[in-house]
């Protein structure tokens, strides 16, 4: 089953200007559910893009994405909003936690407008750092944790609001071989429990794991070849 | 409904743990907004409460009060003016007062002396102002000597030292008996001071002072709503100042927080592309900033109008006393009677807390518009 398919993608930053740049041209894809991708290729090859319009953080200049059945590029920005909180999740390649407060606050931060009761939410993110097995460091501010100890708290941020899709910027950029082989791990035990997770990397360590289900190696923003 | 109040919940915590992560800064903005708004009310509630009192003391003067002209200057009023007075259609009642200034030279103040409607006293009582007892170190029953205005030493029994509902102008007061006023003074039996009148209807008051001047054309009628004119001017005058004064604070306050509001550092616009990128709508990060501006503006305000409601009403406005006040050798020692006009406090809130809010949304829109893909990017 199909959970994401991507028509004639076009993006293109500061049109008709002449520093004009096509970050993705022509992309068309389809990312099976519950099965992990890896976006593979070299700086500049529009992965990060591709990623983040999938992602509905940004909108195609031309083309359509489909989310299961339901086109998303025509949506009002509201409704995109609602979609990116309920069916994605995000790691960020900067982790992109908010400094000052808290890793608990922090794993928590999606889920505050959804209105739900505080406390249950809190058990919810102690929970998951406790499957992260970053719990101990749940009251340290953001800014205190460690690289390894940052990835896991923007994972259970990820999860908080149980997407059905994760997707994950070059997410061992920052790490040793060690933690990132600890990434794939926690990737493998997401794929377990069914989740869609969609990666772009150029780190061998995460493109040749053998958890992953599918290469797409891109450049200059087409797709050069996929394999599984 | 119980969703909506979880997510203002959810929202305030986080504004909360964002406040106390720039401590130092939201603190020194909370001092100078708090005193700001301590200074403003202040002014408010003061001068308001001086009018307050005024109009009081006024309550229960007469409609006109009828004043000799002579050489364009207050002069003693004739006796027989009275019963001209009198005969005017929808005059109720005519008295001749009695008043004037002492000095006392071993003290070198002025008192005001006046010879009350009914006083309770025999011929060489007196009754004198807190103040007056304060100087003096006179209490109930001591001799008070006063010099008449040929020399003479009069002594005085003490047979009271009020304190009226209104320090402010029965301070510096001694009340005496006609006889005794008139020894003093070496005023004759037909002169009074003034003449007051009371009018039966408010509404005959213009014509019953247009016949005062036909008829005693060197008299000048003051009513009673000309002289809470004056009052009320003289302590707008006075309050003009101090707001003069604040303007200058009142600027760089203005130029403090439309700097911390308007301008959002890198990081603040970062953290904006987080929240949206993590699935945080623009209208809530407009309302994560509204509360932030809520938060500090209100609790300001708060702590300002207390604080200014204490400084007012319970050390008598220490700091403004010389301005407010007047120059006088005798300090009227008074505490004004708590009074607030929601009005007033109204006005303040939407002159401080409002505009604070808006300054701290508008920028916070403009960032929160952007792309959330920003963040990928940074």
């Amino acid at each position: 089953m199909m959970i994401l398919e991507l028509k004639n993608i076009h993006k293109i930053f500061n049109q008709g200007k002449s520093y004009e740049l096509v970050a993705v041209d022509g992309v068309t894809v389809s990312l099976e559910a519950k099965k992990i991708t890896v976006l593979k290729g070299p700086s500049g090859s529009g992965k990060t893009t591709l990623l983040s319009l999938a992602g509905c953080m940004a909108r195609p200049t031309s083309g359509r994405i489909f989310l299961g059945d339901r086109e998303l590029t025509s949506l009002p920005e509201r409704f995109l909003t609602e979609i990116r909180r309920t069916s994605f999740g995000f790691i960020f390649q900067q982790f992109n936690l908010v400094k000052g407060i808290s890793a608990l606050e922090n794993v928590m931060l999606p889920a505050f407008p959804l209105g739900g009761s505080h406390s249950a939410l809190k058990k919810h993110a102690q929970e998951l750092m406790e499957l992260f097995g970053i719990s101990g460091r749940a009251l340290s501010k953001a800014e205190w944790l460690s690289g390894g100890e940052a990835q896991r708290t923007a994972i259970a941020r990820a999860l908080i609001n149980d997407p059905p899709v994760i997707i994950a910027d070059e997410p061992t950029a920052h790490l040793d071989t060690k933690l990132s082989r600890e990434f794939m791990d926690i990737v493998g035990r997401l794929k377990a429990q069914k989740k869609t997770v969609i990666i772009a990397s150029h780190d061998p360590l995460v493109y040749e794991a053998a958890v992953i289900d599918r290469v797409i190696t891109m450049r200059d923003g087409k797709i050069e070849g996929a394999e599984a | 409904m119980h969703s909506w109040i979880e997510k203002q919940r959810n929202i305030i915590d986080f504004t909360l743990s964002s406040l106390s992560r720039r401590k130092g800064k939201n603190i020194a903005l909370l001092l100078v907004y708090t005193l700001l708004v301590f200074l403003l009310a202040s002014v408010m509630f003061f001068t308001h409460a001086l009018k307050r009192e005024a109009a009081l003391t006024l309550r229960d003067a007469p409609e006109i009060v009828v004043q000799r002209m002579s050489e364009g200057r207050h002069e003693p009023i004739p006796r027989k003016y009275i019963e001209v007075l009198n005969k005017i259609k929808g005059v109720t009642s005519v008295r001749g007062r009695l008043w004037g200034y002492y000095y006392d030279s071993v003290i070198g103040a002025n008192y005001t002396i006046l010879v009350p409607e009914n006083f309770p006293y025999k011929s060489g009582d007196i009754a004198i102002g807190s103040g007056v007892s304060r100087v003096r170190l006179a209490v109930k029953d001591d001799m008070v000597p006063l010099r008449t205005f040929d020399g003479i030493s009069i002594p005085f029994h003490i047979r009271d030292v009020f304190s009226s509902e209104s320090e402010l102008v029965s301070s510096d007061l001694l009340l005496v008996s006609e006889p005794d006023y008139r020894r003093l003074f070496g005023t004759s039996k037909d002169l009074f001071t003034d003449i007051t009148l009371k009018v039966r209807n408010a509404k005959e008051i213009p014509t019953v002072t247009e016949k005062i001047v036909m008829l005693l054309p060197d008299t000048r009628p003051i009513t009673k709503r000309e002289i809470l004119r004056t009052y009320e001017s003289i302590f707008d005058w006075r309050s003009g100042i101090i707001v003069a004064i604040l303007t200058g604070a009142v600027l760089a306050f203005i130029i403090v927080s439309w700097d911390k509001a308007s301008g959002l550092s890198a990081d603040e616009k970062k953290e904006i592309g987080i929240l949206k990128a993590v699935g945080w709508e623009t209208s809530d990060i407009l309302l994560m900033k509204f509360w932030e501006g809520a938060v500090i503006s209100l609790s300001s305000f708060l702590a300002g109008v207390l604080l200014a409601y204490v400084h007012v009403f319970f050390t008598s406005a220490i700091l403004f006393e010389p301005v407010l006040k007047g120059w006088s050798v005798l300090y009227p020692e008074f505490r004004l009677v708590p009074f607030i006009d929601p009005y007033q406090v109204a006005t303040l809130f939407f002159l401080t807390v409002v505009p604070y809010t808006v300054a701290t949304i508008v920028p916070s829109w403009h960032a929160a518009t952007i792309d959330p893909d920003s963040v990928m990017r940074s």
